[in-house]
């Protein structure tokens, strides 16, 4: 039977919509015209310029800070909260539990922004990095919980029952088995909540005060007061370490299954 | 896991639940659930001068919601989320058809590519619309040439634009659930519906789009509820007239820093957000239990 093309041909539009305009501001940032549009020649000045601002640099210090710092936190409680409701699921806390952990996925951030901005007000606790670290974490240990989540779900727990046989304790058992095969699963949520904490506007823009600042709000400020070409550039080197980021860690799950269907 | 009976074993395991979902139950609770409900609750306190908020209660807040420009900004928001949203749906079922139909190694390589945007900055993604919609950019540029728009018109700032961006940034987030649903897909069954005589597209509508029918739930639901909340988009490419829901709240912290009407206007938008939700959900279940069918279905 012959297939319609229709859906590859949308498959191809897309794709280019997806890149276009990607590829343009890549393309942009090399070109030695302040606007774009026309093109002016090659030029690497936009970049020699990007680091004679040190307020860039100072707003990337704090964004790395603040995403590590993040990204350790919520896998802790992200990974606590997936055992648990994996351990001891359809207990009727955890179905509460569940419902906790899976309704800040469905809610826009601008809400959580502004009323997490009210408690904090409300509270008296001063905006700075401290509320910034608190908001992310609060929006990154969902994410954090359903991906472990959904590895433990592929897990098979006769495993730990046969350690346990062979004489293991409960915490050698959970460190010298659990661990290594969850770690797949832990690089992931981890990497997925670093890049939304590096990547977050909305909500930092609400719990951030007038004194801490973000590469994201650096960003936003610099599109607002029209620095264009730096943004460019900037955008260029950013989008230079997504996709790295991306293909390290299509390795780090390709190796991941291919070692657990090994150890089967 | 080992499961033995008694008392001390049922307490023990207990305790160990108790320990193990405090910490992120707790958290969760102070930094998402409190906030939340506090919204609720200081809407109803005036503004203090400093910004604040002050003592006492007042209902100044709900009569300010019902100024007229609020009432058109809610229905532009709900109008922009739905077109948006119908685009993204349109473009996103003939993707996500054809992703999963292609042969293993070409499918790879598309999912990467429908997910590297899906890891980008966002602000970048919105950014680089504006440039290129801007008055000196390339598109503006090309359709002048072409004589399809006149040179003083502008790209930026209207709806038109907004609605672009917004199908630009949640598309990829549309195409993911129909990908897995369309996956899952059994196609034989597309094939008995054409050897029983079904046109192509009459089998399409009544055989392929049932069978992934939870995958297209989740995608509207990803692309429809962001849009309703949508902030950076109708900022950065909007303007004045391209305002939405989200902008008046923006304005209301930063501009006249006004934080109860800030939160009265986010009880618009919870509202706004919920509707949709728990009318996707009653239907769910309706036609859940009209077709008797298996509830273990999910995204």
């Amino acid at each position: 039977m012959r297939r319609s093309r229709f859906p590859f041909i949308v498959t191809g539009v897309v794709l280019v919509f997806f890149y276009l305009p990607i590829l343009i501001l890549v393309v942009d940032s090399f070109n030695a015209s302040r606007f774009g549009g026309a093109w002016r020649g090659f030029s690497l000045k936009w970049y020699a310029r990007l680091f004679h601002e040190p307020a860039i640099w100072e707003a990337a210090r704090n964004t790395l800070f603040i995403a590590l710092l993040v990204t350790f936190v919520s896998l802790v409680l992200g990974t606590t909260s997936a055992l648990a409701l994996h351990r001891f699921a359809n207990s009727r806390l955890q179905r509460g539990h569940y419902t906790l952990v899976y309704t800040p996925l469905v809610v826009p951030e601008i809400l959580m922004g502004i009323s997490m901005l009210m408690a904090f007000v409300a509270a008296g606790v001063e905006l700075g990095m401290l509320t910034i670290i608190l908001a992310h974490v609060t929006f990154c240990v969902s994410y954090v919980a359903l991906t472990v989540l959904g590895r433990l779900q592929d897990f098979d727990f006769t495993i730990i029952e046969a350690a346990r046989d062979l004489g293991a304790s409960g915490w050698t058992a959970a460190r010298r088995v659990l661990l290594p095969m969850l770690a797949p699963g832990l690089a992931a949520a981890a990497l997925i909540a670093f890049t939304l904490s590096v990547d977050d506007f909305v909500i930092t823009f609400f719990v951030a005060g007038p004194g801490a600042t973000t590469l994201p709000i650096r960003v936003y400020s610099m599109i607002k007061h029209g620095a264009t070409p730096l943004i460019n550039a900037l955008s260029t080197l950013l989008l230079a370490l997504t996709f790295t980021t991306v293909l390290v860690s299509q390795r780090l799950s390709a190796s991941g299954s291919l070692k657990s269907r090994t150890m089967e | 896991m080992p499961e033995r009976p008694g008392a001390g074993s049922w307490l023990r395991r207990r305790g160990q639940e108790i320990l193990l979902t405090a910490p992120p139950f707790l958290w969760l609770t102070l930094f998402f659930l409190v906030p939340t409900l506090l919204v609720f609750v200081l809407a109803f306190r005036p503004a203090d001068p400093f910004g604040g908020i002050g003592r006492g209660w007042t209902l100044a807040t709900l009569r300010a919601l019902a100024d007229p420009q609020y009432l058109d900004i809610a229905w532009r928001t709900f109008w922009v989320s739905f077109t948006a949203t119908a685009i993204c749906m349109l473009l996103a079922v003939p993707t996500g058809y054809a992703v999963a139909r292609a042969a293993p190694r070409r499918r790879k390589l598309l999912l990467m590519l429908i997910i590297v945007p899906f890891w980008t900055s966002f602000l970048i993604r919105v950014f680089a619309w504006k440039s290129i919609l801007h008055p000196e950019g390339l598109i503006k540029k090309a359709l002048v040439f072409l004589g399809l728009v006149d040179a003083n018109a502008s790209l930026l700032y209207h709806l038109g634009a907004v609605i672009l961006v917004t199908v630009y940034a949640f598309l990829p987030f549309a195409i993911l659930p129909i990908y897995a649903a369309a996956e899952k897909f059994d196609y034989r069954l597309i094939e008995a519906a054409r050897d029983l005589g079904a046109k192509p597209f009459q089998a399409f509508r009544k055989v392929f789009l049932p069978g992934v029918r939870q995958g297209l739930v989740t995608a509207v639901l990803v692309v429809f509820i962001p849009a309703l909340g949508s902030y950076v988009v109708p900022d950065i490419v909007g303007g004045t007239g391209g305002e939405l829901l989200g902008n008046k709240i923006a304005q209301r912290v930063f501009v006249d820093r006004n934080l109860p009407l800030a939160g009265g206007l986010s009880i618009v938008l919870i509202l706004a957000v919920l509707l949709p939700l728990l009318a996707v959900l009653t239907l769910q279940r309706r036609t859940k239990r009209a077709a008797g069918r298996d509830a273990k279905v999910r995204p």
